[in-house]
């Protein structure tokens, strides 16, 4: 009853979403201000209804009603209550519910917190969310329905793969989802400026807080999945260039330049074309993720199931809007009015170079992940493109824009001083020349180069504190006043300086990991012992064990460091009840030095365990990099003129032109 | 400065960035892309020892053999041409005899593969689609008998491609 009360409201979201499509949009170019109303309730209508939808599956997961085929392919009745929640969102049908549900949470939110938009804006912005959830409601009707019965209904489930169920992956999709449909908003806003022909800085100050806070949960969405790849593969690495991983890369690389070319456009009112393109091509590819990802053309941990008929159908989404809001871009792109002028050494002049070689590195990302399937369904030759290609390429353009980074905050707007900025960061950058030569002293070995990426790091970390060093005048002003100004930073800039913090921690992490990892694959037997990066591991044997649903062969080292024992890593193999399939489970010793990360492997016809033994040296800079990050883009977002002030201002520098 | 001069500048220095990006793009699949071979392929095309690529096809029963050390050999067969593959480290889950493996490396002059890396499937009944769909061209029937089916549309949750730990 109750899962076909959530099909139910699933095909009402469809009729509210088509409702909500035409109506406001109709009303906008009619000028009537009924018509545009039914606007703010359709979005909200339209989120409890979808919000029903995915509770009635939640209910049948978390009630292990096998009589829905969905929750019957994908889930188990022993499986912990954790995982038969993370179950609804782990499977084709269950993710594009939660896909749309977002969507529509963010239409909802603009109904909601928009009051202040131009009424015409406003509209057309929520007819072409709308739209894009009317056409993801149809493609889960048509192609895949979660609410399909099954008859008769199986005694047991088909259970969720063992390596899905982990804490770590039970967030991930949700907030990679919230990341990238995030961006749905920017789009929509985008289009509707193109409708009506006009932008101002106002449309950027709306635009930016949504960008920013779904750049920040695509940010954590990836080091979560960054993270889970880590330590539940059991290779030690943290980012593959995979496919699927490329896929939710080259939005964020999109919207992170989204995020600076809208900030121009805010200040300066200049860009705004660029903006405007860039806010459609960064929503693009999160379609193109979602295609890659849900069509199956990709074989990896996410293509569930292939099936070409979701395929074709989202190819055709992609069609649709891409080519819709590409069309209508060249069309009327050309009326919009061009803002501000600016030296090319001047704070937008460092912006644009920002712009330049993000989206160009989103491109040569995006070439390196579809060239295989272009070259397949071309000549039927497969390859595969792996890290080298990546680090050939995304690698050097990484290198200007990291050695840029610091100078860009510290260049004035309109004109900027390259050799003021140049004198500001003189500090950071002989921290960069100690940071240098500690690596050269610290590290026997090594690519000769690591050292310089390290410093690479440090200049951006060190530039960043810099900024707010200058901002407050530490050093020159008295420490009253240096708190003083400390305390009226405003907010966007503490965001801005802790933004660029990580992004240096992430690049050491980076280039750490990357340059030292050592690796060591051996046989040993119970009592051997072995050195691994200065700590003393002792393999004591193997035991079996149980959990909750798999059984489980758990490996024991203690681990020492100069005599002193430090912890005992459990590295086991897993064998889950169902579906019966084997996992390997790492065992960490984390420290700020780095990991020490231990795999058990097969076991020797001798009598010994292969062992794998990794020491990735500050590894978890990355991760807390991009926790930096994400706590940067919240303190923005906590800026008093994202609160208070836009609104009111746009709302005022609207009212006079009505009839333009 | 004018806007014109402006523009111009922005776009030059777009086009020089995108250019250089061209450059390196072209350099890297030229030189870091790897090709996917079955056995057979291998015997027809007289592959380059020393040449990086990536076999694919079936584990050969019986033939998965471990030393006293973490090496271990194993053959790949497409059921028409076997190769011989030696490896280091610790193979993926999953890896099974008649199960379907893709193992990335190089052929020593004496037609042994030398695998770097070895990726199996994290499913039951998965095998790698390059594998499947040359085994499929060659006529080698699927499904039946003991032999692992390809996965088939909604079997199962994930179907996960993942490599082994990679030998540096």
């Amino acid at each position: 009853m109750i899962v076909e009360l959530g099909h139910f409201a699933l095909i009402l979201a469809l009729v509210v979403a088509a409702v909500q499509t035409i109506v406001p949009a109709l009303g906008a170019y009619r000028r009537d201000d009924r018509l545009m109303a039914i606007g703010e309730p359709a979005a909200i209508c339209q989120f409890m209804l979808l919000f029903a939808a995915f509770l009635a599956l939640t209910y049948a997961y978390v009630n292990s009603d096998f009589s829905v085929a969905n929750v019957a392919q994908n889930s188990h009745s022993a499986k912990p209550v954790i995982y038969k929640i993370s179950g609804v969102w782990g499977n084709h049908e269950g993710s594009m519910l939660l896909w749309v549900l977002i969507l529509a949470l963010f239409g909802a939110a603009v109904a909601m917190y928009g009051q202040n938009l131009p009424t015409t804006l406003r509209a057309n912005v929520l007819s072409v969310q709308a739209s894009i959830a009317l056409a993801f409601c149809l493609f889960i009707l048509i192609t895949s329905n979660p609410f399909d019965r099954l008859d008769p209904a199986p005694v047991e489930g088909r259970g969720l793969n063992p390596i899905l169920q982990d804490p770590a992956l039970a967030f991930h999709p949700p907030l990679l989802y919230t990341g990238y449909v995030g961006f749905s908003i920017a789009f929509s806003f985008a289009i509707a400026a193109l409708i009506e022909g006009r932008t101002d800085a106002a449309w950027a100050r709306w635009v930016r807080p949504w960008t920013l806070a779904a750049w920040m949960c695509l940010t954590i969405g990836i080091a979560m999945g960054s993270w889970w790849a880590y330590y539940e593969l059991g290779w030690g690495g943290w980012w593959f260039w995979d496919p699927v991983e490329n896929a939710s890369f080259m939005p964020w690389l999109a919207g992170t330049a989204l995020l600076h070319s809208a900030l121009v456009m805010e200040k300066r009112e200049a860009l705004k074309v660029w903006t405007i393109l860039l806010a459609i091509l960064t929503f693009s590819l999160s379609l193109l993720g979602t295609f890659l990802v849900r069509s199956g053309v990709l074989t990896s941990v996410h293509a569930f199931a292939v099936d070409p008929e979701r395929g074709v159908f989202i190819l055709g989404l992609m069609v649709v809007f891409i080519g819709g809001g590409l069309a209508l871009f060249a069309l009327r792109a050309g009326e919009l009015r061009q803002g501000g002028l600016f030296a090319p050494i001047s704070r937008e002049g460092g912006l644009v170079l920002n712009n330049i070689l993000l989206t160009t590195s989103c491109a040569t990302v995006l070439v390196g992940t579809l060239y295989p399937l272009a070259l397949e369904s071309i000549t039927g030759e497969k390859i595969s493109v792996g890290p080298p290609f990546f680090n050939l390429t995304f690698g050097p353009l990484m290198l200007p824009l990291l050695l840029a980074l610091p100078f860009g905050p510290f260049l004035a707007w309109k004109r900027g001083d390259l050799r003021g900025a140049a004198q500001r960061l003189f500090f950071a950058g002989a921290v960069a020349v100690v940071a240098i030569l500690m690596s050269y002293a610290m590290a026997s070995r090594g690519p000769w180069l690591a050292p310089f990426g390290i410093a690479l790091g440090v200049f951006v970390m060190m530039g960043a504190l810099s900024e707010i060093a200058h901002r407050v005048k530490l050093g020159t002003a008295a420490r009253d006043e240096v708190l003083r100004r400390f305390g009226n930073l405003p907010r966007s800039v503490v965001g801005t300086t802790l933004a660029h913090f990580g992004v240096g921690l992430m690049v050491v992490g980076i280039v750490a990991t990357s340059a030292y990892q050592s690796e060591t694959i051996l046989v040993m037997k119970p009592g051997d012992k072995v050195m691994v990066a200065g700590y003393e591991l002792t393999f004591k044997g193997v035991a079996p064990a149980r959990g909750p649903n798999y059984r489980e062969q758990v490996g024991s080292f203690d681990v020492t460091r100069d005599g002193v024992p430090i912890e005992t890593l459990y590295p086991s193999k897993r064998i889950y009840d169902q579906p019966p399939q084997p996992t390997s489970e790492a065992g960490i010793h984390a420290s700020w030095r780095g990991d020490l990360y231990t795999v058990l492997g097969d076991a020797q016809q001798t009598g010994g365990f292969t062992v794998r033994i990794y020491f990735n040296p500050l590894v978890r800079f990355i991760w807390i990099g991009c926790v930096i990050m994400f706590i940067a883009g919240g303190v923005s977002l906590t800026d008093r003129r994202l609160r208070v002030g836009a609104p009111v201002r746009g709302r005022r520098g609207e009212a006079p032109q009505p009839a333009e | 400065m004018t806007r014109k001069q402006r523009r111009g500048l922005m776009i030059g220095s777009g086009v020089a960035v995108l250019s250089v990006a061209a450059i390196l793009v072209m350099f890297a699949l030229r030189d870091t892309v790897v090709f996917f071979h079955t056995p057979s392929d291998i015997s027809e095309k007289k592959i380059p020892a020393g040449q990086r690529i990536r076999l694919g096809g079936l584990v050969a029963d019986g033939s998965v053999k471990r030393g006293g050390g973490a090496e271990v050999e194993f053959a790949v067969t497409d059921t028409l041409k076997t190769i011989a593959v030696a490896y280091k480290g610790i193979l993926p889950d999953l890896f099974r005899e008649g199960q379907g493996v893709v193992a990335e490396g190089k052929l020593t002059p004496q037609g042994v593969f030398v695998a770097d890396s070895v990726l199996a499937k994290h499913d039951e009944n998965y095998m790698p689609p390059e594998v499947a769909k040359s085994l499929k061209e060659r006529g080698v029937k699927l499904g039946d008998g003991k032999s692992h089916p390809v996965s088939a549309p909604g079997s199962t949750a994930g179907d996960a491609a993942i490599p082994a730990p990679r030998k540096n």
